[in-house]
């Protein structure tokens, strides 16, 4: 348990340590699949990556919420959420070592 | 959409690139985020969304169906939060894809 925090510069670095191509197009490459990704949810309304989990859009209906400081209700609109849901081999790989 | 269909969309986008890089891309990327979440790292993704790290304390559970009492061992679970600008563009909502996202 190291606490950092990764971002996109990390999965970049990674990519150009990996696949052999250059600074500047592993870090377009890391942009353009974090694009295509979203686009794809809000296309289709997922988006499955096996053995990592899969991504889906739920739709909500309104429902009545209260200001938690106030105790006031007010109502909570209609939305769509997403909701991520981890493969069973992600949750083996973050599970390892103390099973 | 699954992930040889994403290969696909990135091939269109990168048309000189070997098909055999760009499925190493998407693989170091998601292997990347498994790696920090077994190290109990978080991973922003500003735009996208962020994946963190929860613990589950080892507990007594039951077998539903014979009612004997297991002991479930601790365990972490990863946890996802969309991003604001991905939650904006889901409602619809005008957002400008290159703009700072919020957590």
């Amino acid at each position: 348990m190291t606490g950092r925090t990764i971002t996109r510069a990390d999965l970049s670095e990674s990519v150009y340590a990996t696949v052999g191509l250059s600074r500047s197009e592993s870090g377009d490459l890391v942009e353009a699949v974090l694009d295509e990704m979203s686009d794809a949810i809000l296309r289709e309304g997922g988006l499955k990556i096996s053995s990592f989990g899969s991504f889906a859009v739920r739709s909500k209906k309104e429902r009545v919420g209260r200001n938690p400081k106030t105790g006031v209700e007010v109502p909570i609109t209609p939305r769509k959420v997403l909701v991520f849901r981890a493969s069973h081999i992600l949750k083996k790989r973050m599970n390892e070592g103390n099973e | 959409m699954t992930k040889s269909e994403l290969i696909r969309r990135l091939a269109e986008r990168y048309p000189d690139l070997y098909l055999s890089d760009l499925e190493r891309v998407i693989d170091t990327v998601f292997d990347e985020i498994t790696k920090a979440l077994a190290r109990g790292d978080r991973v922003e993704l500003r735009g996208f969304g962020a994946f963190s790290v929860k613990k589950r304390e080892a507990r007594t559970g039951r077998n539903p169906r014979t009612g004997s009492a297991v002991q479930v061992r601790a365990k972490t679970m990863p946890f996802f939060k969309t991003g604001k600008l991905l939650r904006d563009r889901l409602n619809g909502k005008q957002v400008d894809k290159n703009a700072e996202d919020k957590f």
